[in-house]
C-alpha cells in the first residue's frame, strides 16, 4: 500500500497560506536589515566579524543595553498594572461614555512623539504646572510617556478578550467562597492570559525601541539601543557599531517572543466565548476605577496640555492656529497645507490598514491551526515570531536597508510611493496580529471540523466559524492599524515624498521651523489628528453590532 | 508534491494568491491616485534628461513658482525627495555611491562635507558661484561643491528679560560659565541636532583640547540639554513664547527677526555675535547620475538670483549672494556676525565620533 | 444482499511516528449503525476523524459506496459529524444551526425552513427554533447537534461519544430515542464511544478497539457472547474474569466444557438453594431489582452475585447457582 499522507504536505501547506505575508516581511524587512547588518560585517570587502563583537564589549554598550532592558520592563509592568483594570472597567462595567473613554485612550498612539516630547515638557519642565516634581530629564518622565503611549496596547487587547469571556466560571469561583482578588487571580486571569502575554509582549517591544521620547524627554542623558542605533547610523554612520547592535536588539526580541511564545501556548482548553451585559459598577469594583481614574488622568494631563496650547494666541486664546491649518504656515514653512496632508494621511491610512488586516489574518489563521507534529509546531510558532519581529528593529536600520537593497530590479522600489503604506502595514502587523490570534486560538477546532463534515468549504468556514468569531475583534485590529497608520513618523519620514507628506511629517517640519505661529499650528495639527483619531475609532466602535451576527 | 496536498490546503492556497493578487492590484491603484508624479517609478533610461532627482534635507523648500518656472525654461521635470536632517542625508548618500538615489544633491554642510567627498558621492562640476561666495567653499571641494546658503548658530538672549531682571547679557562664551548666569542656559545636544553640533564646534574652535573642561563648567553652571532646537527654543528658553524659564539658548543669528514684538516693531531677543559658528549648505551633481547635465542645471538654478532671494522666508537661511536683497525684518533683525569660529571640515570628519563620545560623557557625567 | 456503505483496509494514522490507528479493516453496511467502542485514547475518535477527512491517512483505504475517500476533503464527503458537546454555533439560533447545512446548499429559503421544522421534531424539540444554544440545557443541544447533522440526509452520520456529557438517565433515554431516530431516518451511522451500555443501546454492530487495533466486530449479540480476550470483557461490562481453577470451577457448576477463561456478568453467579457453589457472603446492598452480594466461594475467590427475595447478610453461608447464559467463555491469552 502507498504511503497516503506526507508530513511534508502539511509543512508545504503551511507554506502556501504564509507565502503572501512572507513574501511581504521577505522583500520590506529581511532583506534590508540583513542587507544593513552585512553592511557592518564587511569591512573594506572582507569579512571581519571581529570588530563587531569588539563594539558589543564596550562600557557604554552595556549601560545603553541594561536601562533598555529595564525602562521597558519597568514601562511595561506600569502599563500592565493601569491597563488590565481600566480594560475591566470600560469592556465589563457599565460606565457613562465608556465607548467615548475607549477611543480617547487610543489618541495618544497617534501623536506623533516629537509633539508628545513638547506637550510633556510643558507640563513637567522647569516652567510647567508639574515642573516642581522635578521629572524634567528623569527616567520618570521617559517611563510615563512609554505608559502613556501603550496603555491603549493593553486595554484594548485584554478588554476585547475580557468583553467575551464567559463569566459563570468566575461566578462559579466565588460560589465556592473564593475572594475577588482569588477569582481574578485563578480563574479571570488565567483565561486572559493569552492577551495579557500578547499585549505585554507588544508593549515591551515598543517599549524597548522607543526612540522620540527617550530622545527628547531623557534630555540625553539617557539611551536605548534605539536611540544608539539611530545616532551611529544616522549621524556617525559607524556601521559596525550599528550592526552590532541591531543584531543584539534582534537577539534579545527573539528571546523574548520566545519566552512570549512559551507562555501564551500553556494555556491548553479552548474558552467558551459569550457577551454578558455589562455590570453595574459596584463597590468591589473600586480599586479598577481608581485605576482607571489614574490612567484617564495620565492620558488626558499631556492631551490637555497640547489642547490649550494650541488655543494660545499671542497673550489671549483664539482658533488663528486652527484656521492657519488651510495654509503653508507662517513664511511660508510647508509645501503643501495642513489640511492636505490630512487627506495624504487618511488615504495612506486606509491603504495600511487593509493591507495589514489582510497579512495579519493569513498569518493569524497560519499560526493558530492545529499542529499534527513537532516539527509543524515549531514551524508555526517561527512564523507566530517572525511576524512580530518588525516591531522589534530599528526604523533607521529598515529605512537605511531600503535604500541599499531595493535597488536593482525585480525590486526597485526605493521610489515607489507604495513604500510609505508598506511601511506603516509591516509596524501594524504585529498589533492585528496579536489582537487577532488569542481569540481564533480559542475557538475549539472542532466547531470549524463540524461545519466542514456538515458540508462547509474552508472559504465557508473561515467566513461562517472565524470570522464570525473575529467581527469584533478585527474592528478593533483594524483601529489599531489605522492609528498606528495615522501616526508612524519614524518610517514614514524615511519614505513619504516631499509632495505628499503625511500629517506628522508636517508637524515634525512646522515645529521646526522658527515662529512662534508655526509652533501653534503643530499643536492645532495634532489636535485635529487626534480629533481625527477619535472619530474613526468612534464610528468602529459604533459598527460593533451586539447579539447574534454572522453571514 | 503539490499534488499530495489536501484540497482544504489547495482552496486555501487559491485564496492567499487572490489576497495577495487584489492586494497588488489595489495597491497599483494607490500609486496612480496619488498624484501627478505618480507614474510608479520614474523609468529615467528611457528618455534620457527628462527628469532630473534633486535629494536633499527635510527642510528644503522652494515657491511652487520658481521651481515650475525652472521646469519650463530647462525642458526637465524636477524631483525633490527629501532624507532626513543633513546627517542623514550625507550617510544615504555615502552609502548608495555606486549606485545613488538621485542626480544632484543638496544640503550637505560644511560639518559634513568632507565625509561626503572622501567617499566620492561627488562629480566634479565648477559651478558659477556668485561673487562674495568664494569664502565659503570647502578646500578640497572646490570644484565638486558650490556653496549656496549659509547661516550662523549663534548663542540667543532673550533681551527683554534681561531688562526685566536688570541683568547685563552674557557677550563671550567665558560669560557663560560665570556664576551670574547659573541656570540660565538652554542647548540643544550635539548628537541629535545641527544647531548643537555646531555650538559644540564653536567651543572646540575657541577651546582647543581644552574644550572638555569648559563643558564640564558650562555643566556645573546648570546649562540644560534638550534632543532638538526645538525643544530647546519653544519649551524652554523664556523669548521662544513657550513659556519657559531660561532667557539664554543656542539658536541662529537670524533667530531676532522672528521675535519682533508687533506693539514696539522691535525684536525682543538678540544673537551675540562673537559666539558664532557659520553652517554652510552646498549643492553638488552626484557622482554615477543617470542625468548629470540635468543636474548641473539644477545647481545652477539653486545658485540663480531668484533662489538665492528666496531662502531666507523658505529655508530660513542667508544667500551666499552678497548682493541678494534681504526681507524687511531679516535687514533690521538678522544681523549677521562679521567674524565666526570655524574648524575644518577635514578635522570634523575625522574626529566626529570621538567628540561627540567625549561630549556625551562629559555632559551626562 | 445489503448496498455497500463505508470500508476501511489498512487504515493507518500516525501522529509523530506513533501509530494512533493501525491497521484498521472494517466493513459498514448502508443503513447500519455501527458502535466503535474502546476506552480513552485507543485511538477510535482518531479513527472517526480519519473516516470524516479530518485527519490525513499515513496508510490505508477508506471507501464509500466503492468509491476511494483519499484526496475527497471533509466537506465534500456528504458525511455529517456529531460532536460529544454538540458544538452548536454559539452566535446563531437553534433553527440557523439546524438550517445551517441547508444554507450552504443553497436550499430555498421556504423549504429550508419547513425542513428545519420537521427535523426540530422529530428530535423533540418543537418550537425551540427562536432560542439561542445558550439557553439550552445538554440534552436540549445535543438533540439540535443531531438534528443539525441530519439536515441534509448525510450519506453517514459520524458521532463522537454523542450522549456521553449527558447525564446517565438522560443518556439512556436519549440512547432509544437516538436509535429510533437513526433507524428511522434510515441513516447510516459510525459512533465512538467508551460506554458499552450507549454501544449497545444504538448499534446494529459493535467493533472493539484497542491501543488503535480493532481487536473484535460482531452483532451486539455475537460480540457480547465472546468477547476476544479478558480485557475485552471486562470493556464490555463483565464484572470479573476467571482462569485456572476458579473458571474450570464456575464452569463446571454451570454445566459447560472447560479449558478456557470465563466472564461473569453481576447477576451470573445467584442465590439458590440447589446451587452447587458454598460461599460466605462478605457483603450485602440493597438494589430495586436484587440483593448484590460479595461472596468468598470456596475454591474461586471473592465474586459477585445476586440474591432475589429473602434476606442474606454477611457471614452467613449461601449456596450459589450459575446461570450459563449470563457469562461468557473467553479464550486463554
Amino acid at each position: 500500500m502507498d504511503r497516503r499522507h506526507h508530513p511534508l504536505s502539511r509543512l508545504l501547506t503551511l507554506a502556501g497560506l504564509a507565502a503572501g505575508p512572507l513574501l511581504v516581511v521577505g522583500v520590506f524587512f529581511l532583506l534590508p536589515v540583513s542587507g544593513m547588518v552585512a553592511q557592518g560585517f564587511v569591512v573594506d570587502g572582507r569579512f571581519a566579524p571581529g570588530e563587531v563583537l569588539e563594539v558589543l564589549a564596550r562600557p557604554r554598550v552595556r549601560r545603553v543595553v541594561w536601562f533598555t532592558l529595564w525602562s521597558a520592563a519597568a514601562g511595561t509592568a506600569l502599563t500592565l498594572l493601569l491597563g488590565v483594570p481600566t480594560a475591566y472597567a470600560l469592556y465589563r462595567l457599565r460606565l457613562p461614555g465608556r465607548a467615548v473613554l475607549r477611543a480617547a485612550l487610543l489618541v495618544p498612539f497617534v501623536l506623533p512623539t516629537v509633539v508628545v516630547g513638547v506637550a510633556f515638557r510643558q507640563l513637567i519642565g522647569e516652567a510647567g504646572p508639574l515642573g516642581g516634581l522635578g521629572l524634567d530629564g528623569t527616567p520618570v518622565a521617559i517611563i510615563a510617556a512609554l505608559v502613556f503611549f501603550n496603555l491603549a496596547v493593553v486595554v484594548r487587547t485584554v478588554g476585547s478578550s475580557w468583553e467575551s469571556l464567559d463569566p459563570r466560571p468566575a461566578e462559579a469561583a466565588a460560589a465556592l467562597g473564593a475572594a475577588p482578588l482569588r477569582v481574578f487571580l485563578t480563574v479571570t486571569l488565567p483565561a486572559l492570559r493569552g492577551a495579557v502575554v500578547s499585549a505585554a509582549s507588544v508593549v515591551f517591544l515598543f517599549c524597548a525601541t522607543a526612540f522620540g521620547v527617550v530622545l527628547v524627554l531623557g534630555g540625553l542623558r539617557y539611551a536605548t539601543v534605539e536611540t544608539e542605533i539611530y545616532l551611529l547610523t544616522n549621524n556617525l554612520l559607524d556601521l559596525q557599531a550599528a550592526a552590532a547592535l541591531s543584531l543584539l536588539q534582534l537577539l534579545v526580541v527573539t528571546v523574548l517572543l520566545v519566552v512570549a511564545h512559551r507562555a501564551r501556548s500553556r494555556r491548553a482548553a479552548p474558552i467558551d466565548r459569550r457577551t454578558p451585559a455589562p455590570a453595574r459598577p459596584g463597590r468591589g469594583d473600586l480599586p479598577a476605577l481608581a485605576a482607571t481614574a489614574l490612567a484617564l488622568v495620565l492620558v488626558a494631563l499631556p492631551l490637555g496640555t497640547l489642547l490649550a496650547g494650541s488655543l494660545r494666541v499671542g497673550e489671549g486664546w483664539g482658533l488663528d492656529n486652527y484656521r492657519a491649518l488651510g495654509t503653508t504656515g507662517s513664511g511660508r514653512a510647508l509645501v503643501v497645507p495642513v489640511t492636505e496632508a490630512l487627506g495624504n494621511s487618511l488615504r495612506t491610512a486606509v491603504d495600511a490598514t487593509w493591507m495589514s488586516l489582510a497579512m495579519g489574518l493569513l498569518v493569524a489563521v497560519v499560526v493558530t491551526r492545529r499542529s499534527r507534529s513537532t516539527v509543524e509546531r515549531r514551524v508555526r510558532a517561527g512564523l507566530d515570531g517572525l511576524f512580530m519581529l518588525p516591531l522589534g528593529v530599528s526604523a533607521v536600520t529598515l529605512g537605511f536597508g531600503f535604500l541599499i537593497t531595493l535597488d536593482q530590479p525585480p525590486v526597485d522600489l526605493r521610489d515607489s510611493p507604495l513604500l510609505v503604506p508598506i511601511a506603516q502595514a509591516l509596524v501594524a502587523l504585529p498589533l492585528v496580529v496579536r489582537t487577532i490570534v488569542p481569540v481564533l486560538a480559542g475557538i475549539d477546532d472542532r466547531q470549524r471540523q463540524a461545519a466542514a463534515s456538515l458540508g462547509a468549504s474552508p472559504l465557508r468556514i473561515l467566513a461562517s466559524i472565524d470570522l464570525a468569531a473575529l467581527r469584533q475583534p478585527l474592528l478593533a485590529a483594524g483601529g489599531f492599524a489605522f492609528a498606528v497608520s495615522l501616526g508612524e513618523f519614524g518610517a514614514t519620514s524615511f519614505l513619504a515624498r516631499a509632495e505628499h507628506p503625511t500629517v506628522p511629517v508636517v508637524i515634525f517640519r512646522l515645529i521646526g521651523s522658527p515662529g512662534l505661529d508655526n509652533l501653534g499650528m503643530a499643536l492645532a495639527a495634532s489636535v485635529v489628528l487626534a480629533g481625527a483619531t477619535a472619530v474613526v475609532m468612534l464610528l468602529v466602535e459604533r459598527l460593533r453590532v451586539p447579539g447574534l451576527g454572522g453571514f | 508534491m503539490l499534488r499530495r496536498l489536501t484540497t482544504t490546503a489547495r482552496s486555501m492556497i487559491g485564496a492567499t494568491i487572490t489576497t495577495v493578487t487584489a492586494l497588488a492590484l489595489a495597491s497599483c491603484t494607490l500609486a496612480t491616485e496619488s498624484g501627478e508624479d505618480a507614474s510608479g517609478t520614474p523609468d529615467r533610461s528611457a528618455e534620457p534628461g527628462s527628469t532630473v532627482v534633486l535629494v536633499t534635507h527635510e527642510s528644503f523648500k522652494l515657491p511652487k513658482k520658481l521651481i515650475r518656472r525652472f521646469e519650463r525654461e530647462s525642458g526637465l521635470e524636477l524631483e525633490v525627495r527629501p532624507a532626513g536632517d543633513a546627517g542623514s542625508l550625507t550617510n544615504r548618500l555615502v552609502l548608495t555611491g555606486e549606485d545613488p538615489i538621485g542626480d544632484v544633491a543638496f544640503g550637505v554642510d560644511n560639518t559634513f562635507a568632507s565625509r561626503a567627498l572622501e567617499a566620492g558621492v561627488f562629480a566634479e562640476y565648477d559651478a558659477p558661484v556668485p561673487p562674495g561666495a568664494e569664502d565659503l567653499a570647502v578646500p578640497e571641494g572646490e570644484g565638486r561643491l558650490a556653496p549656496v546658503d549659509q547661516g550662523s548658530v549663534c548663542i540667543n538672549v532673550d533681551t527683554a528679560w534681561f531688562e526685566r531682571s536688570d541683568l547685563e547679557p552674557p557677550a563671550t562664551l567665558d560669560d557663560l560659565t560665570d556664576p551670574a548666569y547659573e541656570d540660565l542656559l538652554v542647548v540643544p545636544g550635539a548628537p541629535t541636532s545641527s544647531p548643537g553640533m555646531a555650538f559644540l564646534l564653536s567651543t572646540i574652535a575657541e577651546y582647543g583640547e581644552d574644550w572638555p573642561g569648559y563643558w564640564e563648567d558650562l555643566m556645573a553652571n546648570g546649562a540644560k540639554l534638550t534632543d532638538g532646537w526645538s525643544d530647546a527654543y519653544f519649551v524652554d528658553f523664556t523669548g521662544g513664547g513657550g513659556g519657559g524659564k531660561r532667557p539664554i539658548v543656542v539658536s541662529y543669528d537670524s533667530s531676532p527677526a522672528f521675535t519682533v514684538d508687533e506693539r514696539s516693531g522691535e525684536t525682543t531677543t538678540a544673537a551675540l555675535l562673537d559666539t558664532c559658528f557659520r553652517q554652510v549648505e552646498y549643492a553638488g551633481v552626484l557622482a554615477n547620475a543617470e542625468n548629470p547635465a540635468g543636474a548641473e542645471e539644477v545647481v545652477d538654478f539653486l545658485l540663480g538670483e531668484e533662489v538665492q532671494a528666496a531662502l531666507p522666508e523658505n529655508m530660513y537661511v542667508f544667500p551666499v549672494d552678497g548682493e541678494t536683497e534681504l526681507p524687511e525684518d531679516w535687514a533690521r533683525f538678522a544681523i549677521q556676525p562679521d567674524e565666526t569660529y570655524s574648524v575644518d571640515p577635514a578635522e570634523i570628519a575625522e574626529n566626529r565620533a570621538e567628540w561627540l563620545t567625549e561630549w556625551t560623557d562629559v555632559t551626562t557625567r | 444482499m445489503t448496498e455497500t456503505g463505508l470500508e476501511l483496509d489498512g487504515v493507518t494514522v500516525r501522529f509523530d511516528g506513533t501509530p494512533v490507528v493501525d491497521r484498521v479493516g472494517m466493513r459498514l453496511p448502508a443503513g447500519a449503525v455501527l458502535a466503535v467502542l474502546g476506552p480513552s485514547g485507543c485511538g477510535k475518535s482518531t479513527l472517526l476523524r480519519a473516516v470524516a477527512g479530518l485527519e490525513p491517512l499515513d496508510d490505508g483505504v477508506i471507501r464509500y459506496a466503492g468509491r476511494d475517500l483519499h484526496g475527497v476533503p471533509t466537506h465534500r464527503r456528504g458525511f455529517a459529524l456529531m460532536f460529544q458537546d454538540g458544538q452548536l454555533f454559539a452566535h446563531r439560533s437553534v433553527a440557523e444551526n439546524v438550517g445551517y447545512p441547508l444554507r450552504i446548499r443553497r436550499r430555498p429559503r421556504r423549504e429550508s425552513a419547513g425542513r428545519v421544522e420537521e427535523l426540530l421534531s422529530l428530535v423533540g424539540l418543537e418550537g425551540y427554533g427562536d432560542r439561542s444554544p445558550a439557553t439550552l440545557s445538554g440534552g436540549e443541544r445535543q438533540r439540535v447537534a443531531l438534528a443539525r447533522a441530519l439536515a441534509v440526509e448525510p450519506r453517514l452520520l459520524l458521532l463522537d461519544e454523542p450522549l456521553s456529557a449527558l447525564d446517565s438517565s438522560l443518556r439512556s433515554r436519549l440512547a432509544g430515542d437516538l436509535r429510533s431516530i437513526l433507524v428511522a431516518a434510515g441513516t447510516t451511522a459510525l459512533l465512538v464511544t467508551h460506554d458499552h451500555d450507549e454501544a449497545f443501546a444504538v448499534a446494529d454492530r459493535i467493533a472493539l478497539m484497542r491501543s488503535g487495533r480493532l481487536v473484535q466486530q460482531g452483532t451486539p449479540g455475537e460480540v457480547w457472547r465472546a468477547p476476544a480476550d479478558a480485557e475485552a470483557a471486562r470493556f464490555l461490562g463483565y464484572a470479573s474474569v476467571l482462569d485456572g481453577d476458579p473458571a474450570r470451577r464456575v464452569l463446571a457448576a454451570a454445566g459447560l466444557p472447560t479449558g478456557h477463561q470465563v466472564a461473569l456478568r453481576r447477576s451470573a453467579l445467584a442465590v439458590a438453594e440447589d446451587g452447587p457453589l458454598v460461599g460466605t457472603v462478605r457483603s450485602a446492598r440493597a438494589t430495586p431489582e436484587a440483593l448484590r452480594l460479595v461472596v468468598d466461594v470456596a475454591g474461586v475467590g471473592e465474586v459477585e452475585a445476586v440474591a432475589h427475595g429473602s434476606g442474606v447478610g454477611p457471614g452467613e453461608r449461601v449456596r450459589l447457582a450459575v446461570d450459563p447464559g449470563r457469562l461468557a467463555e473467553v479464550p486463554m491469552d
